[in-house]
């Protein structure tokens, strides 16, 4: 299980990492943290010609924050949110999307923009940012997009990134409401395995306890990370007890196309999917309080 | 009873004391197979099967050997032609099987060429250039499908896809059946799952023209390796080298790699190269030989109202994939203990050992036991529920009671001794049962799902080869012997030679302490070494957990030589009868007589140097060797299959609590208790580890793991990210209790426990999911239950 | 066509390393047959088993993960930068010996890499902390329990001041 040739280089700078990808096209592969590339390549499901290594970027590990966004260097490891207070502080939903993501060992190398651009469907952190409604900012060797989440996942390791783009950083807004509430859910075989089927939900409650937003979103279920917008309009206005609760998470598993493999058929991570969705939702509510 | 003391008794036996191999492991200072590293060594990829069953039709490798680094590409036509065929442990002439695949291919991931370059990078990239040309041809995956007439054959020339099917009757099976008040019967399937060690299999091997040798490092488990090695390659038994001093990294039955050894014996000595091949994940899970079992049982039991089981009928349909090399006696060696810890009677036992275009199953932690204890103990809880009675009060009446051992069982085993009550009472006491079952109750009040589940299991130790005559009448195989080798030194110090590769069973510490128990020397002074393949007495390696009995005997055996010359030699020079002499820490006296005493070193010194004190005909030096059978061991099969199986009778009481979360059907195990008898423990650190990781292994078989393939024959968990073993998080904090019935068949009332807690743990925690259903009326019954297994079976109809 | 060679320069166990190597050898082939390191083993080569753990710049990671050339300008602790000066176990080595939390002894040196990293960032963890910090390592032995009373023991040990 060795990897196939192939030439390496580490750039000095993002643009200069754009102007290779630009010379190689789909001849040239980025590496971050390495944590799914690597294994591919060791399988020679991936065999990139040319290997551009951009774990030295520092333009690609800032975390920042304004008023209302939280901003991640595409290459900012995954161990660094989870220690990072500001992110911790903001964007709680994706520290606890955190706890799920492989181990201690993965996460102390792999990325908030690899999990990304790697997109597997039941990914953690890109569930996260389609729930949030996160922007992702590409550049190329000429020229700087903006694509949300939302717009980015297609299919199992398919998305809107062209050979010659790199993500550069994620903006996930942040929640300014006064009382909000999160949780991630996951059903996994064991923990740290890819998830079954996994939900994300947060919300904010006005003094009463009703719903002024809500997002929620499911993940592992479907070809990629499903967010469920019209779910959490559904509920704004709403006072979020079991009843409202149990009515979003079947509109939820409603609105996924569920698939089948070796561990969980259609139907059970359908039903997955309206129970995750329930208990995160549930949780969320009860952060909030 | 025994007549080995208590425990107590001894110094250095059963106490806790630090291990001999553990200081060079935790410094990363182990020698693994992967660790050695030959001058000009080459290395090996292999091109594999995509399909499940193919014609190969053309295989070119022009372009691969072309390339820079590459050395050799190896066809199975060449190798077929010049090495002879691996054994078959059944009488299956016409199921033949090299380690490279040729004219044909059975199962998706056989080996079909193998590339031989500078590195094993280089290897990979050759092995891509190889071009084969397939015809897909038709193949069978079901083993009942291939059971049928019209069937699929996976070897045409064999005539039918079963290697070995024979109906044995023990006992008025008929008659019991008629008596008795009550039948049921039921089907459970043990999947196809195995031990899968964090090492894979690897290899290297030298040849030496100029003395006609060929040295070989593997990661071996296996009796008869280097045997069976010489006669595959040709070569006389002393042309072959294995040295068993490479550290193995995890075996528990699979780490058999005769084919992986033969190809790369065949290369080193073809390409006068050093040659090594370390199979990648994908090698080793596809095409490694190290699936279990995957075995459907028919159950039928026979009982009263009063829960008296009278006999039991059991159909054990094993599918072993497309070869077989001992693949079918994992079916015999349940025969020792076909009725489990109870009284059963008779029974009427009916193993069949079916091909399929599958990987091939290979030998597996408990060789089979652990299955079959998984189907009995289904039965015994599915009586309890039938009967309306309590699972541990139905276990405690047909248990055999502890004054009956001596007992011989319907298929022709004796138990040598135990005290199951004793040992069960002991686990429930330490799970506090009570509370256990009014958590349980309290979690099903709750809303949730919640079992308790109850094993009681044995673990037949000692191994012997008494399966091979069993189902093989041409093969009259009945020895299966250990030795030991202790040396005294000029300078005093003590040496134990052991003859076989060590995959974590400390046996180096095993040997030390027996040795120093005997000679009353310190263990922590006394080296152990492992004898290579032309130094080393004979050997079966350490299978069918036989070590602390077969080598602790040999090495208690070898020390009582070496303490007998020493009291011939104090007898001779001290002038007195050898019983006036007394024995204490190497130092020989007359009674307390300081004065007329020889110290060791003195005695040493008589041995080694002064022939002139020697008594008459003792041989000079101090050395011992002692090579024995295994205890009860020898005979043939009686005519309707009856035998002697394993000597020795470990007993393991399993108590287990698992909640499955009612909607996601995910279990979670919250206790775990085992009580254990493996009588005398020699380290009992030794004995928990291996029964905590036999625990592990046996939650992995039961929950998560297994080798699943796609409809159309490909194996579908290759990589660790399908095939899930259970890590620190799913393994929960296990409490062992220890109970001691000593074995009379032993020199300290030992044991095996090599195989402990993997051969009860499956059917408990089976038993506590089936727990958890048996309130909806509903039940699994297949191993692993998966949550997709579970809340499938919750959404199916109630079967009561 | 001979494969480039691309030349890395690092610390391993304190000590300057300057080698070339293909840009396709993984960070534990190189540590292994490069260097001989072969305390590090290989498990799965594809990020699951965790028996090839290292630290790198004091974090745990797998060195199956990473190219050997990545790690360029890095600091990389073996399990034989764990033991003592002169070779023999360390306080927490030293607990996994007297705790037989070992059979084979080949997940080992990944375990004792992964629980270190865990006591140097916290000296006293709870069972649940120990499982978590060692749950991206696999172990088919042991069954994990004389693991975490090792590490438990080894926490002890420190806090009472063993070095």
């Amino acid at each position: 299980m060795k990897a196939a040739p192939f030439e390496y280089v580490r750039p000095e700078s993002l643009a200069e990492a754009c102007a290779l990808l630009e010379e190689h096209g789909p001849d040239a592969k980025l590496i971050a943290g390495g944590q799914s590339l690597v294994p591919m390549m060791a399988m020679r499901l991936a065999r990139p010609a040319w290997l551009v290594d951009i774990n030295r970027l520092e333009e690609l590990k800032a975390i920042s924050i304004d008023d209302n966004t939280l901003t991640i260097g595409a290459a900012v490891r995954q161990c660094v949110i989870e220690r990072d207070s500001g992110a911790q502080a903001n964007l709680p939903l994706l520290g606890r999307a955190l706890k799920w993501v492989g181990h201690v060992q993965t996460r102390n190398r792999g990325t908030v923009g690899g999990s990304i651009v790697h997109a597997d469907p039941s990914a953690e952190i890109p569930l996260v940012a389609c729930v949030l409604d996160a922007t992702l900012v590409l550049k190329d060797a000429s020229a700087t997009s903006e694509v949300q989440a939302r717009e980015f996942f297609f299919a199992p390791m398919v998305t809107a990134i062209a050979p010659e783009q790199c993500l550069a950083e994620i903006r996930f807004p942040t929640w300014g409401e006064a009382r909000v509430g999160c949780a991630f859910i996951e059903v996994s075989i064991r923990h740290g395995d890819f998830a079954l089927v996994s939900a994300c939900a947060q919300v904010a409650l006005d003094e009463e306890g009703r719903c002024i937003r809500a997002a929620l979103g499911i993940g592992g279920a479907s070809p990629f990370p499903h967010a469920l917008p019209e779910v959490g309009e559904m509920l704004v206005g709403r006072k979020l007890d079991e009843l409202a609760i149990v009515e979003a998470a079947g509109a939820a598993a409603d609105l996924i196309d569920a698939d089948g493999d070796l561990h969980a058929t259609a139907d059970y991570r359908r039903h997955l999917a309206r129970v995750t969705a329930a208990r995160a939702l549930a949780s969320a509510v009860e952060d909030a309080q | 009873m025994s007549s080995a003391p208590e425990p107590a008794a001894f110094r250095y036996i059963g106490k806790q004391r630090r291990t001999k191999e553990d200081p060079r492991f935790v410094t990363g200072r182990g020698r693994y197979v992967a660790d050695i590293a030959l001058p000009g060594m080459k290395h090996v990829a292999l091109v594999t099967s995509p399909h499940a069953s193919a014609r190969i039709k053309a295989i070119r490798t022009e372009a691969a050997l072309a390339m820079e680094g590459v050395h050799y590409v190896l066809t199975g036509e060449e190798l077929c032609a010049n090495v002879d065929p691996l054994l078959v442990g059944v009488d299956t002439p016409k199921v033949v099987r090299y380690p490279l695949a040729h004219g044909v291919v059975r199962y998706a991931g056989e080996w079909i060429v193998a590339v031989v370059a500078d590195s094993r990078a280089l290897a990979e990239d050759a092995a891509e250039k190889v071009e084969i040309d397939y015809e897909p041809t038709p193949y069978v995956l079901d083993p009942e499908q291939a059971l049928l007439p019209d069937a699929v054959l996976v070897h045409p020339d064999h005539g039918s896809n079963v290697l070995y099917r024979r109906t044995f009757t023990w006992g008025p099976v008929a008659e019991d059946f008629a008596h008795s008040q009550h039948q049921l019967s039921f089907r459970v399937h043990w999947g196809r799952s195995a031990t899968v060690p964090i090492e894979t299999f690897g290899v290297a091997a030298q040849w030496h023209p100029g003395t006609q040798l060929l040295d070989i490092w593997a990661s071996i488990q296996m009796p008869k390796f280097p045997d069976q090695t010489a006669r595959a390659l040709r070569l006389p038994g002393n042309a072959v080298r294995v040295h068993f001093d490479v550290d193995v990294g995890g075996s528990y039955g699979v780490k058999r790699g005769i084919k992986h050894t033969v190809l790369v014996g065949y290369l080193a000595k073809r390409l006068g190269m050093p040659v090594r091949f370390i199979e990648d994940r994908l090698e080793n899970m596809r095409g490694g030989d190290m699936h279990g079992p995957d075995r459907i049982f028919d159950m039928t039991a026979a009982f009263d109202g009063d829960g008296t089981i009278r006999s039991l009928k059991i159909r054990a349909l094993d599918d072993v994939g497309a070869y077989a090399g001992r693949s079918p006696l994992q079916l015999g060696k349940p025969v020792g203990a076909i009725v489990g810890p109870y009284r059963i009677n008779s029974v009427e036992y009916e193993p069949i050992s079916v091909l399929t275009n599958k990987t091939a199953q290979e030998a597996v932690r408990g060789f089979g036991q652990a299955p079959t204890n998984y189907a009995i103990e289904t039965a015994i809880d599915r009586i309890a529920r039938h009967l309306g009675m309590d699972r541990i009060e139905l276990r405690r009446k047909n248990f055999i009671a502890k004054d009956q051992f001596p007992y011989l069982i319907p298929s022709g085993s004796t138990y040598d001794s135990g005290d199951f009550e004793a040992v069960l009472d002991k686990a429930l006491d330490a799970a506090k049962f009570d509370d256990l079952v009014a958590a349980r109750d309290a979690a099903r009040e709750a809303g949730r799902l919640a079992g308790i589940g109850i094993a009681t299991c044995l673990e037949p130790s000692g191994g012997n080869s008494a399966f091979e005559p069993l189902f093989n009448p041409k093969n009259e195989t009945t020895t299966w012997m250990d030795s030991c080798l202790v040396r005294v030194d000029l300078s005093g110090a003590i040496t134990g030679v052991m003859n076989t590769s060590t995959s974590g069973q400390g046996h180096e510490t095993l040997v030390s302490t027996v040795l120093g128990e005997v000679l009353e020397r310190d263990p922590d002074s006394i080296r152990v070494v492992h004898a290579d393949s032309l130094n080393a007495l004979p050997s079966n390696s350490p299978v069918g957990s036989r070590m602390a009995i077969m080598l602790g005997g040999a090495a208690a055996g070898a020390a009582k030589k070496i303490k007998a010359a020493l009291m011939a030699i104090a007898a001779h020079n001290l002038g007195v009868p050898e019983a006036a002499l007394e024995y204490r820490d190497g130092n020989i006296s007359v009674g307390d007589d300081a004065s007329k005493s020889l110290s060791w070193d003195q005695l040493v010194e008589i041995a080694h140097r002064k022939f002139h004190k020697l008594p008459p005909g003792l041989e000079p030096g101090l050395q011992a060797k002692f090579v024995w059978e295994v205890p009860t061991g020898g005979g043939l099969p009686t005519a309707d299959g009856r035998i002697q199986m394993y000597p020795c009778y470990s007993f393991e009481a399993h108590i287990v609590l698992v909640e499955i979360d009612p909607l996601t059907a995910q279990p979670k195990i919250l206790d775990y208790v085992c009580g254990h008898d493996c009588g005398t423990m020699i380290n009992p650190a030794i004995v928990h580890g291996m029964t905590y990781g036999g625990i592990a292994h046996g939650i992995g078989a039961a929950l998560y793991e297994k080798f699943a393939f796609s409809d159309n024959g490909q194996l579908a968990s290759q990589t660790f990210m399908d095939y899930l073993m259970p890590s620190a998080m799913e393994v929960p904090g296990i409490e062992i209790v220890d109970h001691c019935t000593r074995s009379p068949l032993t020199e300290f009332g030992q044991k095996g426990s090599g195989e402990a807690g993997y051969l009860g743990a499956p059917a408990a925690i089976a038993s506590a999911i089936n727990d958890a259903l048996a309130a909806l009326g509903k039940s699994v019954d297949e191993l692993p239950m998966t949550p997709l297994a579970i809340w499938t079976t919750l959404q199916g109809e109630s079967s009561k | 066509m001979s494969e480039r060679l691309y030349k890395v320069r690092l610390k391993v166990n304190g000590k300057d390393v300057e080698a070339e190597v293909p840009s396709r050898q993984t960070l534990v082939d190189f540590l292994r047959d490069t260097l001989r390191l072969t305390g590090t083993h290989v498990g799965c080569e594809h990020g699951i088993c965790g028996a090839c753990s290292i630290l790198l710049d004091n974090e745990p990671v797998r060195s199956c993960l990473m190219y050997a050339v990545q790690a360029e300008g890095c600091s990389v602790t073996t399990i034989e930068g764990l033991s003592n000066p002169d070779g023999t176990p360390g306080v927490l080595q030293d607990a996994f010996c007297e705790m037989h939390a070992l059979q084979c002894g080949y997940c080992t040196p990944a375990m004792i890499v992964a629980s270190h990293a865990l006591l140097e960032s916290n000296p006293a963890p709870s069972e649940a902390e120990i499982r978590d910090a060692i749950g991206g390592n696999l172990c088919r032995c042991t069954g994990y329990k004389q693991i975490v009373q090792a590490v438990q023991l080894a926490a002890e040990n420190i806090a009472k001041g063993a070095k």
